[in-house]
């Protein structure tokens, strides 16, 4: 019984969070996004903070994780970080357009995404919703549906900021965008971060996000992100998430793409000690594609969830999806994968595969694919493996006078290649590869000068 | 080189090698023969310190040290070398990469400078050469999707960069044609040396033919119950081992 009330004392504290800060918001925020808030709420009071007893967090407590007392950044604060702090850190430079957001929110200071072709526009979401709301109107919270998850609800009911990107029609940008979300306090900041990405008719981009913390409070940063895809247009999306132990990251992608279009999402999860990502694509339109790759690396207590959804409402569309996870210690990973092909979806091809390597008899990982097909004349397959090393393979190497820790690196190298082998950003995939190395000999792959302890 | 005395050897609890006794010095061909089952590949294993093979009693020693104390990847970079029955396929790492690193193990052991990635390709292509492989293979995963015959092609082109001074061939000439025997021969051919021996464990005489060897040994039920010249790979090849089984 007190285990009970002990759960929705902790709701209830998130409730208030959001009473406390309700008038603040409302004064302070466009209508655009006011005009969702209650009914986002509703939808959050209705649910709470989830337990294992919600479906679809049977494998991710968060209720530890949010129990501490964090400071919410209703409005935002001026950062005194400097530029070239972050730039001395070890972050990739992938001569992209950079763009960086503080805490879930849009940096005051970006230079102006002036290299991006014109039409385009990078640019915080707030700023947006007060100054051309007539967009915002059309696509914010069509897709982020606020009553599946109480915590795509309560993104909704507290947003303030993000980022917006829109590609116009037709345009075609070459050099990737890179985002850097930062998450940065004087305290225990619980952050809210939430983005808007509209890609219009043939157009195409590339995106990556990395996700990194400057200091070493604990964080909960509950992001959401709504992609719009149209007809025969392309969308790279890349997340780069390198964390350290004490940061919880929730991050929930919405996908919408339309007829021939493409959308490829990479998650890349180096570091973290909560993290779970949420993706869900809704395949609209005829012919289209949607890739979906995932590289999980965990070590001491982490704990890594990927949760996707892939819906084909369309005949004629192919989705792919292969997440790969490595698990050292006493990590814990999970995988939900759920392909829901409907009625008139007829000659789908839709394929999912998850590949896990458990390197000690502690770690442990689950996984769980769902199929549900409403076709009749579909291809669907699914597989999964838990496994640990390939001793043939390893003493084979050794043979060759590789000492063992470095044919373990070599193994483990190959058993990620095959996703990192996907990222079609070179320079990404260069740095990328150099990370995962670094994060396989246990070195902390940030800045080489801070004084960062991931032991934490 | 080596010497081999009294090994008694068991995988699973099952005792395989029974008391065995062998002495290889420089720039000799020793092949070990013998119908299947007869610990042949045991032997072989046990030399490069597959752990799955227990000793259970007798010793090795190699250029005058304790073999058995060393492992898998000391043996290979003080010269020993296998060429696999089964080369395993390793899918997701690259030949080059993993040969560049091997390479660079051994002169790192011998006190050499690293190779840089174009010296490495330049030896590499040479080596290529001697056993006929196609350059593209370099750029595929070790083994991956190679027929039977690039396999064992494969395993004499490491043989070659690595430039053992004892090579155990286990039954190398197992699923190749007779071109790619002879090509597979020559290479071995052509990497011999007055310092540097060769154990060739088959179960056939036909490699043989290619691989002259100074003495031929019969393995039977884990002791080896005949030694002599080049000429015993003949008459096995005539009487076959039911002749051996019988005296035995």
């Amino acid at each position: 019984m007190s285990v009970i009330t002990e759960k929705t004392d902790l709701s209830l504290k998130y409730i208030s969070h959001f009473n406390e800060a309700k008038e603040l918001l409302f004064a302070d925020s466009p209508d655009v996004l006011n005009q969702h808030r209650k009914m986002a709420f509703q939808d959050f009071v209705m649910q709470g903070i989830p337990t294992r007893k919600n479906e679809n967090y049977k494998y991710t407590n968060l209720q530890p994780k949010f129990l501490p007392d964090f400071k919410f950044l209703h409005k935002n604060e001026e950062t005194d970080a400097s530029l070239a702090e972050i730039f001395s850190c070890n972050v990739p430079q992938l001569n992209t357009h950079l763009t960086l957001l503080f805490n879930g929110w849009f940096y005051q200071k970006n230079t102006k995404s002036g290299k991006l072709p014109e039409g385009a526009i990078l640019e915080s979401l707030e700023k947006v919703a007060k100054n051309n709301p007539g967009i915002l109107q059309k696509y914010y919270a069509k897709i982020a549906e606020t009553g599946a998850d109480p915590l795509v609800a309560f993104n909704t009911a507290m947003a303030k900021d993000g980022y917006f990107l829109y590609i116009p029609k037709n345009v075609i940008v070459e050099d990737p965008i890179q985002i850097i979300n930062m998450l940065k306090s004087d305290k225990d900041t619980f952050s809210t971060q939430r983005n808007l990405v509209i890609i219009e008719q043939g157009a195409s981009a590339k995106l990556i996000i990395c996700d990194h913390t400057l200091d070493l409070n604990q964080y909960v940063n509950n992001s959401v992100t709504e992609i719009f895809i149209a007809e025969n247009a392309n969308f790279d999306y890349y997340t780069v998430q390198n964390q350290h132990n004490s940061t919880t990251s929730i991050n929930s992608v919405f996908v919408q793409q339309e007829k021939n279009s493409n959308i490829t999402t990479h998650t890349v999860s180096l570091h973290g000690g909560l993290i779970r990502n949420n993706l869900k694509i809704l395949i609209n339109g005829g012919n289209a594609e949607a890739n979906m790759y995932g590289m999980a690396f965990l070590d001491k207590n982490q704990h890594i969830d990927n949760f996707t959804q892939v819906i084909h409402a369309k005949p004629h569309c192919r989705s792919n999806q292969i997440y790969k996870y490595v698990l050292d210690d006493k990590s814990t990973g999970a995988f939900s994968g759920k392909i829901h092909v409907v009625r008139d979806a007829q000659k789908t091809n839709a394929f999912q595969r998850n590949n896990n390597l458990l390197l000690t008899d502690t770690a442990t990982m689950q996984t769980k694919p769902q199929l549900v097909i409403d076709a009749d004349d579909v291809k669907c397959s699914h597989g999964a493996t838990v496994g640990q090393m390939d001793e043939q393979a390893m003493f084979y190497l050794r043979t060759r006078g590789v000492d063992e820790e470095k044919a373990r690196m070599i193994m483990m190298n190959a058993f990620a290649h095959e996703v990192v082998q996907q990222i079609k950003v070179e320079t990404l995939r260069e740095r990328i590869d150099e990370l995962i190395e670094k994060r396989l000999r246990g070195e902390v792959a940030r800045c080489h000068d801070c004084s960062y302890n991931c032991d934490c | 080189m080596l010497t081999i005395k009294n090994l008694y050897v068991s995988v699973d609890g099952q005792e395989i090698l029974k008391g065995i006794n062998l002495e290889v010095k420089p720039g000799e061909v020793h092949a070990i023969m013998g119908p299947n089952g007869s610990g042949k590949s045991t032997l072989a294993n046990v030399l490069v310190g597959k752990e799955e093979y227990e000793v259970t009693e007798g010793e090795i020693t190699y250029m005058g040290e304790d073999l058995l104390e060393k492992s898998p990847e000391d043996r290979a970079k003080e010269g020993i070398f296998l060429s696999f029955q089964y080369p395993v396929e390793i899918p997701g790492v690259p030949m080059v990469n993993f040969l560049k690193t091997a390479v660079n193990e051994h002169r790192k052991h011998r006190g050499e400078k690293e190779l840089n990635a174009g010296e490495f390709l330049k030896l590499m292509r040479e080596k290529m050469d001697l056993v006929d492989m196609h350059p593209t293979l370099a750029n595929r995963s070790v083994n991956e999707g190679f027929s039977g015959g690039e396999k064992k092609k494969n395993e004499i082109f490491q043989m070659a960069l690595l430039e053992p001074k004892l090579a155990v061939l286990d039954e190398t000439d197992s699923g190749l044609d007779i071109d790619a025997l002879k090509t597979v021969a020559h290479g071995v051919n052509a990497l011999k040396t007055k310092d540097n021996a060769t154990i060739v464990v088959t179960h056939y005489q036909r490699l043989l033919e290619y691989i002259v060897p100074d003495f031929v040994h019969v393995l039977y039920d884990g002791r080896i119950v005949k030694s002599a010249g080049k000429e015993l790979a003949f008459e096995l090849e005539e009487k076959g081992y039911d002749w051996i089984k019988k005296e035995n």
